[in-house]
């Protein structure tokens, strides 16, 4: 258990004000001139030393990511820092959180990041649906111009920064970074090809940095109180705290900072309130948000939360937005919905996932009520593994995962259901 | 450069390549749809994935930069099954209508699954249907058959420029569009049709015509402008069916402007298919020795000065090498002259008359002055050059005379004749981009060398040379003619001064009109001979007609405005009683006991080689003898660039005659209506 001491997110239920003098009591903007003062080698090699991951779902070393960026700066080719608060991933409310109760800190960690990666302009990037938290943002900000800390020398450092928000139009896809960029630069968000990368060609074809907002949130009190103790949290390479989301059916969805590497059983008992009916309720779980495939609850038993831990039981930390599925729940039912999410969300822009992500969908709907074959199930997995991979973004992996997911552990369930032409 | 390995096969291909290109330097052929070599990549479609070593997933090859020591596999099981995946996804919503599908034969989708896909399908739901789109009364669409490639969508916004199509809605239900559903607002649409892999977006004039193989093929030459576009002539019977794009990257590279593609279906409407005669001022149908016996009589004793003969704008070289014999031989007279109106053409070098940087070479252009000439209009083909320039190097383009929308960010510096002193006195706006320029162009047109031309050609021939754009390097001076005809003309030297004021003169007794369709002569004492193709306004008020062979139906050279000399097959023959134009001037002799003693077009060719050895460099550029070129001292003259109204879509009798190309100026016209409008 994380003690409160080590908690970054002092304010993540809002319990405290969130204006910038109670920011600032909670220690935020605390030697922020200090920590610019010693450079960016500096700044880049603590946070490579935290090992800090991206806190966006891909989980990229963010200290390695802001090397990427070119030393200098071309002139007619400035850097650009981009805030991803783009946060649709079902399951997941982290960065809402932090941009309603904990907007300084993001602040703070955009001037050191844009700092470290030379960008003299930083573009939030938030969901259309936050409206609410956009005003929040949009307010703080304010409050940091008024008491010097962005603009022109911010924070008494020699650096300019500014800082705009920009609110998408609710796609899903324009969380991905280059469809993100895209839809930044006024055009249909559909995601780029890579390479070039978005480090060296991003927004309007110059070097841009995109980043999470828990993942610039964090950054500020890493430098504070330096790379080694976050390191401390967790095993290597999956250092730190994270903020996990729990919701589905437990009696206490929550948001809660913890320690990289805890295991789900705790975080779903202790933090949550248990299972609705109990722990031997519990059905399935899925771990990072609705792209990861689900866990079995043989698995939910031993699995601790983080990045490898995951990907070796076949599923990924993702966002850590853990949704508790118990008994009552059709799990094909489940999946469906969320395939449908998937069919509806993607951009169309290649072939295996616009043809194959309706066609998975309209699948699990006829398995969900018993009107298809066994042999079909086989076909479902072939036409998964035929979108994984063949796509230019992750999208064709996060709507292929959750249905091999439920492939992998719920096989023997449907091919009952499918051979008893059970109608649920 | 990078070695890469295909295949155990090790190739190197240059820097910036794709995996792609490294694949076919390997000789191994990636299936493709959204990739096309002169549109950007879009890397969408998936089929061209290969596997790549240390690669966890699939590349597609044709985004995927090659990079030394790259080691690619594409003939994998794991490159297999993506294929007949993408293969898959592709067919599951692609409606099986092959047998009512005008791209059945000439289809990427129906050959690449023959090769690549799998024999049956899983998919047993219901297909998605889409709603057509209007995009204008060339393309003609069936949505439902759509793959999203995105190529209509690149090539509008990169090379036509006008970015108007464009995909909407996300996911399945993404269709595209022109948003409006208006006509596209380009003279170029009419390449998405070619570009499209699929039976999406078709040729509208073209549906239920005929299949792609029942259809002859004929290789030859457009003469819709002075572009010389490369051109294959697909007949059924006699009929033109179709015209497609030839790829020669010096001029058209593969695209062909829309007058181009569909004034064809105007050769089989309104021909002279026999000779007529004028008996009570009415034309009659008659014989050919009726109409040549005619002719002999009505024109007995007029020779020399007394004759006067007008080459058209469709002209191939052997009729004008003819014709000109013909007046020589038989009417001993030199008066003839291809222009229809009056500009100042001076014929001592090629320097001064020809298009000098070449087509190709535009591309290189980082400055570019239109003098008097609307290249969208006049030369489509170029103009799409003109835009690469802009596209590629931002390339800076001023025009003097007022033209409109070019496709691309253009400036106009009024149309004062002071603009071009101004640059020679080292003064004003193009002269400052003229200093930092390394590779100037200036376009002049037919407007800009009426009435004051030789003032303009000096003067501009007089900047180049004195900023040393003028050499064997970089020759910045151009010449834009609008007609097929021009060049070839000035090569035989078809030229007279006074002409037009000559036509009103009574002392003209014979007109002799070889397609000349829009000079205006006055029908009053005299006799008018017209020999062309089509009915028109100088048909009407001529004694004589004699019916000859439209470009198409004869083998002829035709020059461009490049000095290029490109030979054109014949892939139809002339209706009825209609002849080839060479024919009838030998015929025409013997009734005049004045035998030109040609008898095949292979000994026409052999004398005119002889006569005339710059028309044996088929398909080359004429070399360039600039050291030859001579300077004249011009006066100032005060004066203004009018740009003459060019009617696009009507500027030539066979356009006008085409039932496509009236539709295309109606919905034109829709298209430039305001509000306001009705």
């Amino acid at each position: 258990m994380l003690q409160d001491k080590d908690r970054i997110f002092t304010n993540l239920y809002g319990d405290f004000g969130r204006d910038i003098k109670s920011a600032k009591v909670r220690g935020d903007w605390k030697d922020t001139k200090e920590i610019i003062a010693k450079g960016k080698d500096w700044i880049i090699n603590e946070v490579k030393l935290s090992e800090l991951r991206g806190r966006g779902g891909a989980g990229f070393p963010t200290g390695m990511k802001w090397s990427f960026a070119p030393k200098e700066v071309k002139p007619g080719r400035p850097h650009y820092l981009v805030i991803n608060a783009d946060e649709s991933e079902p399951g997941t409310c982290k960065d809402r959180d932090i941009l309603r109760f904990e907007p300084q800190k993001l602040i703070e960690g955009c001037l050191i990041a844009s700092y470290a990666v030379n960008a003299n302009a930083c573009y939030v990037y938030i969901r259309g649906e936050y409206l609410a938290e956009s005003k929040i943002l949009q307010e703080a900000i304010d409050e940091a111009y008024k008491e010097g800390l962005l603009g022109k020398n911010a924070c008494g450092t020699g650096f300019d920064l500014d800082i705009h928000i920009h609110l998408g139009a609710g796609a899903y896809i324009c969380g991905e970074e280059t469809a993100l960029l895209e839809s930044l630069e006024g055009n249909k968000g559909q995601p780029r090809l890579k390479p070039p990368f978005p480090a060296l060609i991003g927004l309007y074809g110059c070097p841009t940095i995109v980043n999470n907002v828990e993942t610039i949130a964090v950054v500020p009190t890493i430098l504070r109180r330096g790379g080694k103790w976050f390191a401390g949290f967790g095993r290597p390479k999956n250092t730190g705290t994270k903020i996990f989301c729990i919701s589905g059916n437990v009696n206490n969805p929550c948001n809660v900072e913890e320690e990289m590497g805890i295991p789900l059983k705790d975080l779903i008992e202790k933090h949550a309130g248990g299972v609705i009916g109990g722990w031997d309720n519990l059905q399935a779980v899925i771990p990072g948000g609705s792209s990861m495939p689900l866990l079995s609850k043989s698995i939910c038993e031993t699995i601790k939360m983080d990045f490898d831990s995951l990907v070796e039981a076949k599923s990924g930390l993702g966002t850590a937005g853990i949704v508790v599925i118990d008994k009552s729940q059709d799990i094909v039912k489940v999946i469906a919905r969320i395939a449908r999410f998937y069919k509806h969300e993607s951009c169309g822009q290649c072939t295996p996932c616009r043809e194959g992500s309706g066609w998975m969908w309209r699948m699990l709907e006829r398995i969900a009520k018993g009107d298809a074959e066994v042999a079909e199930l086989d076909m479902l997995m072939d036409v998964t593994k035929q979108i994984e991979g063949h796509t230019i973004c992750a999208f064709g992996e996060g709507s292929s995962w959750p249905v091999q997911g439920l492939l992998r552990h719920f096989r023997t369930e449907m091919e009952e259901r499918l051979t008893h032409k059970k109608n649920i | 450069m990078p070695k890469v390995k295909v295949d155990g096969i090790e190739v190197e291909v240059p820097q910036g390549a794709t995996v792609l290109q490294a694949c076919e330097v390997a000789g191994k052929e990636i299936p493709r749809f959204c990739y096309h070599e002169r549109l950007s990549i879009a890397g969408n479609c998936r089929m061209c994935l290969v596997e790549m070593e240390k690669s966890p997933k699939p590349v597609a090859s044709c985004a995927m930069p090659v990079a030394d020591g790259q080691v690619i596999y594409t003939n994998t099981e794991l490159v297999k099954k993506a294929r007949q995946g993408v293969m898959e996804f592709l067919l599951i919503n692609h409606p099986l209508d092959c047998p009512i599908c005008d791209q059945g034969g000439e289809c990427d989708l129906q050959d690449q699954s023959m090769k690549y896909g799998v024999d049956k399908s899983r998919y047993e739901l219901n297909k998605r249907s889409v709603k057509e789109k209007y995009m204008g009364p060339l393309i003609k669409t069936v949505m439902t058959r759509c793959i999203h490639c995105t190529r209509c969508v690149r090539f509008a916004e990169e090379i036509a420029g006008v970015p108007e199509i464009g995909a909407i809605n996300r996911g399945e239900n993404m269709e595209i569009t022109t948003y409006l559903e208006k006509t596209l607002d380009s003279e170029l649409s009419a390449n998405v049709i070619d570009l499209c892999p699929v039976g999406a977006l078709t040729s509208k004039p073209y549906a239920f015509e005929a299949r792609p193989w029942e259809l002859t093929k004929t290789e030859s030459i457009d003469v819709m402008d002075a572009v010389g576009s490369n051109i294959r002539v697909d007949t059924k019977g006699w009929e033109v069916k179709r015209i497609l794009p030839r790829i020669n990257d010096e001029i058209n590279e593969e695209w062909l402007s829309d007058k181009s593609r569909y004034a064809c279906d105007g050769l089989s409407k309104n021909r002279l298919d026999t000779p007529f005669i004028k008996v009570e001022g009415k034309l009659k149908a008659c014989s050919w020795d009726d109409a040549f016996k005619y002719i002999a009589e009505n024109t007995k004793g007029f020779t020399g000065d007394k004759v006067f003969g007008a080459v058209g704008d469709l002209v191939d070289v052997e009729t004008m090498y003819m014709f000109k014999k013909f007046f020589k031989d038989v009417l001993s007279s030199d008066n003839i002259d291809f222009r229809q109106t009056n500009y100042f053409i001076d014929p001592s070098h090629k320097v001064n008359y020809l298009f000098n940087t070449s087509i190709a070479r535009l591309e290189e252009a980082d400055l570019v002055v239109l003098v008097g000439t609307n290249p969208r209009l006049e030369a489509t083909i170029l103009n799409a050059r003109i835009r690469k320039a802009y596209v590629a190097r931002k390339a800076k383009v001023y025009s003097i005379g007022d033209v409109g929308d070019l496709t691309y960010p253009h400036e106009n510096v009024g149309s004062s004749l002071s603009a071009i002193g101004d640059i020679l006195a080292k003064n004003g706006k193009i002269y400052n981009s003229l200093k930092s320029a390394k590779k100037p162009v200036f376009i002049i047109g037919e407007s800009g060398l009426s009435p004051n031309g030789e003032y303009v050609l000096e003067t501009i021939k007089k900047i180049l040379k004195d900023n040393n754009f003028l050499n064997n390097d970089w020759n910045g001076l151009n010449i834009l003619h609008q007609n097929a005809s021009s060049v070839g003309a000035i090569y035989l030297n078809l030229l007279k001064s006074n002409f037009l004021e000559d036509l009103n003169n009574d002392t003209l007794k014979v007109v002799y009109l070889l397609g000349a369709d829009q000079i205006k002569v006055k029908p009053v004492n005299k006799f008018i001979i017209y020999q062309g193709t089509h009915g028109g306004l100088n048909s009407k008020i001529a004694d004589v007609i004699l019916p000859g062979a439209a470009y198409t139906e004869k083998q002829g050279l035709y020059v461009n405005t490049e000095g290029r000399v490109q030979d054109a097959n014949k892939a139809s023959f002339p209706p009825g009683n209609a002849k080839e134009d060479w024919k009838i001037f030998r015929a025409l002799s013997d009734v005049f006991k004045k035998t030109i003693d040609i008898n095949s077009h292979l000994i026409l060719r052999e004398n005119l080689f002889k006569e005339y050895p710059i028309f044996k460099e088929v398909d080359e550029l004429p070399k360039s003898e600039i050291d030859s070129l001579t300077f004249k001292n011009v006066t100032p003259v005060n004066g203004n660039i009018k740009i003459a109204d060019f009617d696009f879509y009507f500027s030539n009798i066979i356009a006008a005659s085409s039932k496509t190309m009236d539709e295309c100026k109606k919905a034109k016209q829709i298209l430039q209506k305001t509000g306001t409008d009705n």
